[in-house]
């Protein structure tokens, strides 16, 4: 619901990237991370994307999105695994206190700028 | 060519969220941020924890909702003073971002009050996403939404600090478990305190307000 926002504010973040002297940019590929945990829906994002982009050096631009797992550690026993449902109790100690080490993540991470000829 | 950005979407709201804490450290005050679905009682859950806390501590609420000044109406009554943001002048937004919190707390005044909750919109995903430099953050659950929107909405109930299962006076004309609404609770999140209560009954209310007049006071050194 909220991937409006997003959208806003990575379309922001990738205008601003574009060198200056670059004459008619035009965007190819936007990579992303995204951590699984993140409530981003990607069919939202890249709706909401499209919409937004319309008349500008991102318009037809791709997303290409890296989700990440979401990966847990244990403070209480050391241990770290891969969480795939939406249960964070340790499998060793059964308790423990949990903290995330990925899964959160809503990055960019690079442009790929069409070669101009 | 390839230009490499590696920055957070979400960085602007991040940075607000970062100068909202700081001004609410400079201003001593505690600040709760408190988010469920829309219907769990999170405003009658507060009109009784403000009634119940003042004037010992000095409250204020910034209300967010995408229409209505309803809620801001109830809560005023309890002498709080109160702040209604209607997000639909700005998009309709399903959640309340750091720069409009700051604005709100601004225009209430901060500097004569001890305790700032920021009743979130009605909302189980959207507001677990943005940090609007709060203290701590509470998830209200009604028993009447089932035992296992914890596991569906996991989120909301990894970054909360503190949970209130609500309503639990209806617990003899439902189908539902309490003790499983609590322990999916914990499954998502082990030691995720949880207050069980009733806003309407009363019932269950000491609990959850010595947890929060700790916290008020571990922050501002007010209230106890």
């Amino acid at each position: 619901m909220h991937e409006m926002g997003i959208a806003e504010q990575l379309v922001q973040i990738a205008l601003d990237a574009i060198p200056k002297d670059i004459k008619n940019p035009k965007v190819d590929i936007i990579h992303l991370k995204i951590g699984k945990l993140a409530s981003v829906v990607e069919h939202s994002l890249t709706f909401c994307f499209e919409i937004i982009t319309k008349d500008t050096a991102l318009e037809n631009a791709r997303l290409e999105i890296d989700f990440v797992p979401v990966r847990v550690h244990c403070k209480s026993c050391d241990h770290s695994w891969e969480v795939t449902g939406p249960v964070f109790q340790c499998p060793f100690c059964k308790d423990g206190d949990v903290e995330m080490i990925s899964g959160r993540e809503i990055e960019i991470i690079s442009l790929e700028l069409e070669e101009t000829p | 060519m390839e230009i490499k950005i590696q920055k957070k979407v979400l960085e602007a709201n991040e940075t607000e969220a970062e100068k909202n804490r700081k001004f609410f450290k400079k201003e001593n005050v505690f600040v709760l941020n408190m988010m469920s679905s829309p219907g769990s009682g999170k405003t009658e859950t507060l009109c009784k924890t403000l009634t119940r806390l003042m004037p010992g501590i000095r409250a204020g609420v910034i209300v967010g909702d995408i229409c209505t000044t309803n809620d801001a109406d109830r809560l005023v009554k309890t002498g709080a003073r109160v702040i209604q943001i209607n997000t639909d002048q700005f998009g309709g937004d399903c959640h309340l971002s750091a720069p409009l919190v700051m604005d709100s707390a601004r225009k209430i005044g901060c500097e004569d009050i001890d305790l700032l909750i920021v009743e979130n919109i009605g909302n189980l995903v959207c507001p677990a996403e943005f940090d609007i430099g709060e203290d701590s953050r509470a998830v209200v659950l009604s028993v009447t939404e089932g035992e296992d929107k914890p596991l569906k909405y996991p989120l909301m109930f990894r970054v909360a600090d503190v949970a209130i299962l609500n309503k639990i006076d209806l617990l003899p004309y439902l189908d539902v478990d309490r003790n499983l609404a609590v322990d999916n609770m914990k499954k998502v999140h082990p030691h995720l305190p949880v207050f069980e209560m009733s806003a309407k009954t009363e019932e269950g209310y000491e609990p959850w307000l010595d947890w929060l007049k700790i916290k008020v006071f571990e922050k501002t050194g007010k209230g106890l």
